[in-house]
């Protein structure tokens, strides 16, 4: 008995020498962290998913009740449809925005002070509140708006114009406002880190502009367009408040589906619903991720 | 003992002759005791006022912490933590769903003061002699049971009550008469296509059902067996009707939260909604028109009650009877009364609002003067009538109660296929 501990706190010693473990240790604290708030809530989740719940109990007993429900019910489809919809097309805007404002901020500003001053201005923005940004656009774009009357005024319309408020409109619009300093400041990033010479070689040898905006500096920002990419992707197809908001209740994507359930107290199919969108995403980013090496980048 | 005897003085002048006729029902408590004791209550937000926890410590010398919730969590709190709570503030149709898991217990008739003076919708369910009973889960029909532990509701009035009744009203659309600029009378004009685009509904599946029933009972497209309890084939049919009427856009937004309902009735994105009473008044005091229009179906109707944890005991269950003889002594239905709710003695609380109050709440006369909430907010000017009358023609035109339906998932999974649809 006393000889092997004496082996063990010995060989303890020992161990601590040992390069891999000095590794794990170091690599620990992060593990730790990442498994207390993040591995086993997730797990939890997975767990719950398979369970039943009446009015005012959940029933731990397995049963697949959930996923039946959610894979039997045409709205789940036209649920996650509409979040991809919302996901791409933000996706599209977002990307169109801050890639030229980047390219503008990186390719057509000398001066590194002026360059540090106008992205601390895109930034401003965020200085306030998502929600806050988010519901200034609604006396905005409303029917007796702001929008609205002056589109009047100027003669431009008659009428006031209905599809501006509580449409899919207005969510898009209040996604890409949201989110467009996320495609920003990756692509931004990458851009900073082209080499010079680069662009005056592509020059010298007789490219255009364009054929130099394509050949050259597209490829060499791609991994900061996936990073913009994954950031957009996630907030958008994770989101339920935006979509309520600015819709007026009137969609709905796969956020508002969970959060319903949440507000009826059936966690078990929130739960469900919520593996199912996880899986999704992860999906997404796993296609996107054989595309462009993002590691090289980082 | 000398808070208990300012209390006692009050309620005496509050509930006069009854209190002495039954001889001061409740048991004495002493004060110095009484002062440690707190009573916990929770319920949803219209009748958990700090004021009111302010005016008990007052008049009963013991503390009530009150916890305010949304009414699904009222509901899940009071079927599965009795012993989180001892006075249960809540709904008639929560009561209907939590009173079989026993966790609340029974009252004592005899032990409530006022009880005689109680409105006749809680006792017999007729609010005069010649009243009809609504649809839906009439408070009567979950407010008594036979004898103390039972589980299931009585069908007449007995000596034991599950919920002391506090507060209720009359609810129906609201409507901005300045954009519509023509008498609406029936809850059909919220499909009406001449509000394309201007209407809105609650997005609460729970009593935006029974809207949406009002609605097409009103069109004349359903007959309800019961509004209050619908069939599968009553439900599809409804949210088929709803369901068409919102692909063709007829609805602006659905509302969630008070405050909601409120803004998009003050920027005139919406002319015709459901909503609640005080989000009316929120709209009239940013000086825009807006009318609790009273409709000839008759208004849907909710109620609301204390009940008693079935964990109460001792000197903490002679204390919270105090409490409810205390709140329906007239204090707090004069303060429930002045904000457009009623009170379950009405007469009690009389004494506690000015006659120009009385009149224009209660009675439904203009008013002799300027109307204000019990927080100072200016409701209404002289001359001015309150929407429906007098309590007698609102309460007494009550087409149907909040219910809970045997077919509630059923249905909350239909609510959920409306509003992606």
């Amino acid at each position: 008995m006393s000889e092997r501990t004496a082996k063990r706190s010995l060989g303890g010693l020992a161990v601590l020498r040992n390069r891999h473990v000095t590794g794990w240790l170091q690599a620990a604290p992060l593990s730790l962290i990442l498994i207390a708030f993040l591995i086993l809530p997730i797990i939890t989740i997975v767990i719950v998913s398979f369970w039943r719940a009446t009015e005012f109990s959940i029933i731990p007993a397995f049963s697949l009740e959930n996923y039946e429900f959610l894979f039997g019910s045409p709205v789940t489809y036209r649920v996650f449809g509409a979040t991809f919809k919302y996901a791409f097309l933000t996706w599209a805007f977002t990307l169109s925005i801050g890639f030229t404002v980047a390219y503008y901020l990186a390719f057509h500003i000398r001066s590194q002070p002026v360059q540090i001053a106008l992205f601390l201005i895109c930034t401003i923005p965020f200085w306030t509140s998502n929600i806050i940004r988010m519901i200034s656009w609604i006396p905005f774009l409303g029917r007796n708006g702001i929008a609205n009357q002056m589109l009047i005024s100027w003669g431009v319309i008659d009428e006031p114009l209905e599809w501006l408020l509580y449409s899919d409109f207005s969510v898009i619009l209040a996604f890409v406002h949201l989110y467009t300093l996320f495609m920003v400041v990756p692509i931004f990033n990458t851009m900073m880190r082209i080499d010079k010479s680069l662009l005056e070689a592509a020059r010298d040898n007789g490219a255009s502009g364009f054929q130099t905006l394509v050949h050259v500096i597209i490829p060499l920002t791609k991994p900061g367009i996936m990073i913009g990419t994954i950031f957009v992707l996630t907030l958008v197809m994770g989101d339920f408040i935006t979509v309520r908001f600015m819709s007026g209740s009137q969609r709905a994507n796969v956020g508002r589906l969970i959060s319903n359930d949440i507000g009826l107290l059936q966690y078990p199919s929130a739960a469900a619903t919520a593996v199912v969108l996880l899986l999704t995403v992860l999906i997404v980013i796993g296609i996107l991720l054989r595309f462009v090496n993002i590691r090289k980048e980082l | 003992m000398s808070k208990m005897r300012y209390s006692r003085r009050s309620m005496l002048k509050a509930g006069g002759a009854a209190l002495a006729a039954s001889a001061l029902p409740a048991p004495m408590v002493w004060a110095q005791e009484i002062k440690d004791i707190t009573l916990r209550q929770f319920g949803t937000g219209v009748s958990n006022l700090n004021d009111v926890g302010k005016k008990v410590k007052e008049d009963l010398g013991f503390t009530l912490e009150m916890t305010a919730l949304d009414s699904d969590s009222v509901t899940q709190r009071a079927a599965t933590q009795p012993d989180s709570f001892d006075i249960a503030d809540i709904e008639y149709w929560i009561c209907k769903k939590v009173w079989p898991t026993g966790n609340l217990q029974a009252m004592d008739v005899s032990k409530i003061a006022n009880y005689d003076k109680i409105v006749g919708i809680f006792k017999s369910g007729k609010l005069t002699p010649e009243s009809e009973i609504a649809q839906g889960t009439a408070p009567h029909t979950v407010g008594f049971i036979e004898e103390p532990g039972a589980t299931s509701f009585a069908d007449e009035q007995t000596n034991w009550m599950t919920l002391i009744p506090t507060i209720y009203n009359a609810d129906t659309l609201g409507i901005r008469p300045d954009l519509i600029g023509r008498p609406i009378n029936t809850w059909a004009e919220l499909l009406n296509p001449e509000f394309k685009g201007k209407a809105s509904i609650l997005d609460i599946s729970s009593i935006g059902i029974m809207d949406m029933a009002m609605v097409c009972e009103a069109m004349g497209e359903i007959q309800y067996g019961d509004k209050g309890n619908m069939t599968r084939e009553e439900i599809d049919k409804t949210f088929a009707i709803f369901t068409e009427a919102k692909k063709a856009g007829q609805f602006r937004a659905f509302w969630k939260t008070f405050d909601e309902s409120v803004n998009l009735m003050a920027s005139g994105e919406v002319v015709i909604q459901s909503m609640w009473s005080p989000a009316i008044t929120a709209v009239k005091s940013r000086g825009i028109e807006c009318v609790y229009q009273p409709l000839k179906e008759g208004y849907r109707s909710w109620g609301g009650g204390l009940g008693l944890s079935s964990s109460l005991s001792g000197m903490e269950l002679d204390a919270a009877y105090e409490y409810i003889n205390w709140y329906l002594s007239g204090w707090v239905g004069g303060y429930l009364m002045r904000q457009g709710y009623y009170s379950a003695v009405p007469e009690t609380s009389k004494d506690y609002m000015s006659e120009n109050e009385w009149g224009y709440w209660f009675e439904g006369k203009p008013a002799t003067d300027v109307i204000t909430s019990p927080t100072g907010d200016t409701l209404a000017q002289a001359g001015e009538l309150r929407d429906g009358g007098s309590f007698y023609d609102r309460m007494g035109s009550v087409a149907c109660w909040n219910a809970v339906m045997d077919e509630n998932q059923y249905m909350v999974r239909k609510w959920n296929e409306f509003i992606a649809a």
